[in-house]
């Protein structure tokens, strides 16, 4: 009886077996956690880089919290989430939504807008540097004195500009989710909404919004977690300039590992990021609801 | 020395660990570590810089290995500032190329402070003609605490002050021999629709630069030798002040191009707006002229690149002949290199470094090798105006200093100057 009864239990167990996940969970150890630790170990030393390491206490983590630069870096990610985000959301969306559809004016567009994921965040940095050139980039070529701004030296602007580069490089991913989510909505809830009399506008808002519900926190979480990643793109594009206006956390922490060489208060702002990034995705989590595994289509 | 040995096994770990958390939270960029160099053990390594000495640098190496069938040096190139980090990285995880490039300065000195490179005093006692055929001035920057540790390269690249004939022809104007007459050009040029200087402001170091020369002219090279020393209070001269005052003055005077913290250095975008006219000056490296000869080739033929020292300052203490500037590159040679490696490495830093071919191909470049008894030889190059007087400059010059970003240690120098961190 007792066995009949485990062996029916196992049986309901949902999908496959957890040992598929080891693999994944071993890189993820090797890469993640044990580099973690030793981030979390160098935090509490001084080293440069070449000489000793030296246990230091609390040091580093007093230098990185004391110095303003930290609390700047903080703020110009915070900015730069921000704007991404709202800039990033609703263009990704609407762009995913118009790609979905089938005619084939689209699926060309699509292909289009589809480009500046092919392209490398460094080349990207690059060719936008030469674009954005006062005297020989784009405002220069096209004779259009408006666009012959101080982009990159001027310490308003080049916030934008990099939220802008940004954008330019991640909305095709955003929008390549989108695209997926809507073309999984079901074409006979569109159907029933036109029996009864919906208009497109109705439609997009009383069902593709609320059937993407868990697209929006996907792409969410990525965006907004993701931007806590930006690195590569703002270093060859202003290294954190002028001044400090572009210095996101990363920044802060790779010019501090490798610049200053001081790996300690380096360490000390990654976990920092780590901390900080956890706490994101968590929050994230949870404003999707408790019951994010369930599925999209009930009552389709 | 086990326990050395353990100690270095540690520091290679946690540097991988941190380069690899590093990559964890940044989206790994490309480029993978220091390929090659446990392959082949003993085939020497050595990384260079693109850009202007590339391919000189090249042929040298090449020729110095079809000359020695049974060693070889594997040589590749990375861009400047990236190579700044990569090489300090790698030589801190006992991953370092056995010629490591460097600037001489404080960066030379954490390396000799970390034991990372040799000592080459017994090399050159025992081999003088490597020693005699330096220009003593630069051969001192290699320096330290009486020890040698690093060797000469390549060419001198004082910073100098750049004009186009043509733009100054049009306004009728002279080479400014004092700061005064420079801020007088200010307007004359701006009148004329003219930008009296261009800036690669983006880059920051050539930011530096206009700092340099200043703080030199007003209040000698004691001044930054001083701040270099990390004395006390050094960084408060006021000749630092009055440097900075004046500077904010020419800004404010609109000496500088439009949007000159836009123009990026690296791309040559400051030069271009000289020879194309736009503005009217630049100070700039030596290193410039070799972009400019072959980005604007008639440019410079015909004549119409000006170029002077930097103008004085009343009542300054700097000698107008002191210079500013990098005296070269230089060569270390890595304390991990096998003993096959070195033997290579100096066998080339003998025979392979300043050949005659060597010499003729960094004169042909448009660069002023650092070796004695070469008058004959810029004299017959067509690059002879430039080449002699930049030669006259860095042999004539009383005081010859290093650009601040490389003569400060990274630990005086990054935190005081986070934005300045790099320079050619």
């Amino acid at each position: 009886m007792s066995t009949t009864s485990g062996s029916s239990r196992r049986a309901l167990q949902p999908g496959p077996s957890g040992w598929l996940a080891a693999p994944a969970l071993a890189f993820f150890l090797l890469f993640a956690i044990i580099p973690l630790i030793g981030v979390l170990f160098l935090s509490f030393t001084s080293w440069d880089g070449l000489g000793e390491i030296k246990l230091d206490g609390l040091s580093s983590w007093t230098t990185v919290l004391t110095d303003p630069v930290t609390g700047n870096a903080l703020l110009v990610t915070a900015k730069i989430m921000f704007f991404s985000f709202i800039i990033q959301a609703p263009i990704s969306l609407l762009l995913g939504v118009f790609t979905a559809a089938g005619q084939k004016y689209r699926a060309a567009l699509a292909v289009l807008y589809f480009v500046p994921l092919l392209l490398s965040s460094a080349a990207v940095a690059i060719a936008f540097k030469a674009l954005l050139d006062p005297n020989f980039g784009l405002g220069a070529g096209l004779g259009l004195p408006i666009l012959a701004q101080e982009w990159l030296g001027n310490s308003d602007l080049v916030l934008f500009v990099v939220v802008f580069v940004i954008a330019w490089q991640f909305v095709p991913f955003h929008t390549l989710i989108y695209q997926g989510g809507v073309r999984q909505i079901p074409a006979s809830l569109y159907e029933a909404a036109q029996i009864d009399g919906a208009g497109r506008v109705q439609q997009f808002f009383n069902i593709t919004l609320p059937q993407l519900k868990y697209t929006i926190i996907t792409s969410s979480t990525l965006m907004v977690v993701g931007s806590l990643a930006y690195f590569d793109l703002v270093f060859v594009l202003t290294g954190g300039g002028p001044g400090y206006a572009t210095r996101l956390l990363p920044l802060h922490m790779y010019l501090t590992g490798f610049k200053a060489n001081d790996m300690g208060a380096a360490s000390a702002l990654g976990v920092i990021l780590v901390a900080i990034g956890l706490a994101l995705a968590l929050l994230l989590q949870r404003l999707g609801g408790k019951n994010r595994n369930a599925s999209q289509l009930e009552g389709a | 020395m086990e326990s050395q040995m353990k100690n270095r096994t540690f520091r290679s770990a946690a540097m991988a660990l941190s380069a690899a958390a590093v990559s964890i939270s940044l989206a790994a960029c490309g480029s993978s570590g220091p390929a090659g160099t446990a392959a082949s053990a003993d085939s020497a390594t050595m990384w260079g810089l693109t850009g202007g000495n590339q391919p000189v640098l090249q042929q040298s190496v090449t020729d110095w290995n079809s000359a020695h069938p049974d060693s070889s040096i594997k040589l590749d190139f990375f861009a400047n500032d990236a190579y700044k980090t990569k090489v300090r990285t790698a030589v801190g995880a006992g991953q370092g190329p056995t010629f490591i490039y460097g600037w001489g300065g404080g960066v030379l000195k954490s390396y000799v402070d970390a034991g990372q490179v040799d000592d080459l005093s017994g090399f050159l006692a025992d081999n003088p003609e490597v020693k005699d055929r330096y220009l003593p001035a630069v051969l001192k920057n290699g320096v330290i605490d009486g020890k040698t540790y690093a060797l000469p390269n390549n060419n001198v690249q004082p910073v100098v002050l750049y004009f186009n004939k043509d733009v100054f022809d049009k306004v009728g104007a002279q080479a400014p021999k004092t700061w005064d007459e420079l801020m007088a050009l200010v307007p004359k040029f701006k009148d004329a629709g003219i930008a009296p200087f261009s800036l690669g402001g983006q880059s920051r170091w050539p930011d530096l630069m206009w700092l340099e020369y200043l703080v030199e002219r007003i209040g000698g090279p004691e001044v930054f030798a001083n701040i270099a020393a990390n004395k006390p209070d050094a960084w408060s001269d006021p000749a630092v002040t009055e440097a900075l005052t004046k500077i904010q003055q020419l800004v404010d005077a609109g000496g500088f191009a439009n949007g000159f913290s836009s123009i990026a250095a690296d791309s040559n975008a400051d030069q271009a707006l000289l020879y194309t006219g736009k503005a009217a000056m630049i100070l700039q490296g030596g290193w410039i002229y070799q972009g400019m000869k072959k980005d604007a080739a008639d440019f410079v033929k015909s004549g119409k690149l000006g170029y002077t020292t930097f103008p004085t300052v009343s009542g300054g203490k700097g000698d107008a002949t002191n210079v500013v500037g990098n005296p070269s590159n230089f060569w270390s040679l890595s304390s991990k290199a096998t003993d096959g490696q070195k033997k290579a490495a100096l066998d080339y830093v003998k025979s392979g470094m300043f050949s005659d071919s060597n010499i003729q191909a960094l004169i042909d470049s448009g660069a002023v090798p650092v070796v004695k008894g070469i008058e004959s030889k810029l004299a017959a190059s067509p690059d002879k105006d430039f080449l002699t007087y930049v030669y006259g400059m860095a042999k004539n010059a009383p005081s010859f200093t290093l650009s601040w970003d490389q003569a400060l240690t990274p630990a005086q120098g990054d935190p005081c100057w986070p934005t300045w961190t790099r320079s050619s």
